[in-house]
């Protein structure tokens, strides 16, 4: 199998080992400078980053580009790709340029609608929804054909992943809808920002039931609260964030100076009690903007650096190509 | 609910969630009547051949499903596996179930007065013990469909395949036996 150049993050979710996820938002701008400093923090230290698609509906640099760069960079990427902004020729067609530039993982996703973002007056898509684009990948890898029958030849290789959201209401239908990507073709499933951790237990304890964490890893969200301006805007500004009374009061309990602090310790003890929690392969840890306190933030968390990467030189072999 | 001047403005273009006007289970009921016997097969085929018969009928079921669904006519409908609530009022239209955008009162995220039309699918089946309908895999939609009568399409036999229980994958994944491997089989 090593043959196949099979990914860090595969590897990590395959054998068990505790996997770690991050985030590189690309530049709006010409820059490919931008991921590869955000990769040189990471690197060491997660087995992928995910390359968001144009996230929260802002108009930024692609996510198969950025996460060329990003291989470029010696980082293994997750390619995002939203139902938003494409109709299914064009996903399909994204995905089958994924395989070919040696892109190891992607993960698919509704998407923000355009009333968040910067273009509020653009045409939505949603050609496809994220359920029937994760199937519509799992067709075209396993058995090699589009959603019209023609064959994909060859056909790509990538992890299939996709996101889920314990906190949204309806919360009881939250564990079966992950169950529909995961029979869509979902391998690894990332959760939205888990700050309340009585409605994840619950929800991870419904996932068990449904034994779904034996065919899909779940990977669980975290990250720091830098502020608390930054607090609000992440529950009134991003749709889907909940954060609990007592996260919001511990926040506000201390010195303005102090509220990073705060915020970063609140985040290690949520690494360091979901990675007690059963049925929780990884965490995924999600610091737009402020990057830099990944690495501190996981040493603390008592997660080391992750062992000497195989996928610099194994999808970087493919990445001389592109150069 | 209010809708005052600036939230009925934002995203007026957009589907709208619709809670419905009818119970599920009534919906249930009359469903009975609607199944593709030899009367409503009979219908179909004489609707089809007259375009004038199927303009009216079309305009009717427009009337009654758009007053009672907010049904917009995209010609394949699934009402009957979602509690009756159309998922096409959804501004994102999916099919398969709501967005992770839905805040935690049970809002719509692009429209925050309204009620995430599959919370109220949710509802609705659950009251009527129906939620493993929403466990279902709805495929891709024909785009070709819309403003084409769904009721005639069903009658048809056009509709036998909206959604499925099984995602017609030959192997069981998991990464934990090694997706590569897997990969690598039958069809490859």
């Amino acid at each position: 199998m090593t043959d196949l150049g099979e990914g860090r993050l595969q590897t990590a979710l395959r054998t068990g080992r505790f996997a770690v996820t991050a985030e590189i938002g690309p530049p709006r701008g010409a820059d490919a400078g931008a991921i590869a400093a955000k990769a040189e923090i990471l690197r060491d230290w997660v087995d992928a980053a995910n390359i968001t698609d144009n996230q929260g509906s802002h108009t930024r640099l692609a996510s198969w580009a950025g996460s060329i760069l990003a291989l470029r960079s010696g980082i293994e990427p997750v390619m995002q790709l939203t139902t938003r902004d494409r109709n299914r020729i064009a996903l399909q067609s994204d995905l089958i340029s994924a395989g070919a530039m040696g892109i190891p993982n992607v993960l698919m996703l509704s998407g923000d609608h355009p009333t968040f973002g910067d273009h509020p007056d653009a045409m939505p898509v949603f050609d496809l929804d994220s359920v029937q684009l994760i199937w519509a990948a799992r067709l075209m890898r396993d058995q090699g054909r589009l959603l019209s029958g023609k064959p994909v030849k060859p056909a790509p290789q990538w992890l299939i992943g996709a996101v889920e959201n314990p906190f949204a209401p309806p919360l009881r239908f939250r564990a079966q809808r992950m169950g529909k990507k995961v029979a869509a073709g979902a391998e690894f499933i990332q959760t939205q920002f888990v700050f309340d951790l009585d409605i994840f237990a619950r929800w991870m304890g419904e996932v068990i039931d449904l034994g779904l964490e034996q065919r899909c890893g779940v990977i669980a969200g975290v990250g720091p609260i830098r502020s608390v301006r930054a607090m609000e805007f992440m529950q009134t500004k991003v749709p889907g964030i909940h954060i609990p009374d007592d996260v919001v009061r511990r926040m506000r309990s201390v010195p303005s100076d102090r509220v990073a602090e705060q915020g970063l310790q609140l985040c290690v003890e949520t690494i360091q009690r979901l990675r007690g929690t059963p049925g929780v392969a990884g965490v995924h840890v999600m610091a737009f903007g402020h990057e830099h306190v990944v690495p501190e933030l996981l040493e603390r968390a008592g997660i080391p650096p992750r062992p000497a990467s195989r996928p610099t030189e194994q999808v970087g072999g493919r990445v001389d190509d592109v150069r | 609910m209010s809708r005052d001047f600036n939230t009925a403005l934002r995203g007026a273009a957009w589907p709208r969630p619709i809670r419905p006007a009818w119970s599920a289970r009534s919906m249930y009921r009359l469903h009975r009547l609607l199944v593709p016997n030899a009367v409503n097969r009979w219908l179909a085929r004489r609707l089809e051949a007259s375009p004038r018969l199927y303009r009216m009928f079309i305009a009717a079921e427009k009337q009654i499903k758009g007053s009672a669904f907010g049904c917009r006519m995209c010609g394949q409908c699934t009402l009957p596996a979602t509690g009756y609530a159309c998922p096409m009022t959804c501004p994102k239209q999916l099919r398969n179930g709501p967005c992770g955008g839905v805040s935690a009162t049970g809002a719509c995220e692009v429209y925050p007065d309204v009620q995430c039309v599959w919370v109220t699918a949710y509802e609705r089946a659950e009251r009527e013990g129906r939620v493993c309908d929403l466990t279902l895999l709805q495929r891709p939609i024909d785009q070709r469909e819309w403003g084409k009568s769904s009721w005639v399409n069903y009658w048809q036999g056009r509709d036998a395949d909206l959604w499925t229980a099984d995602a017609g994958l030959t192997r069981t994944h998991l990464i934990l036996t090694d997706v590569r491997h897997l990969a690598g089989g039958p069809s490859a």
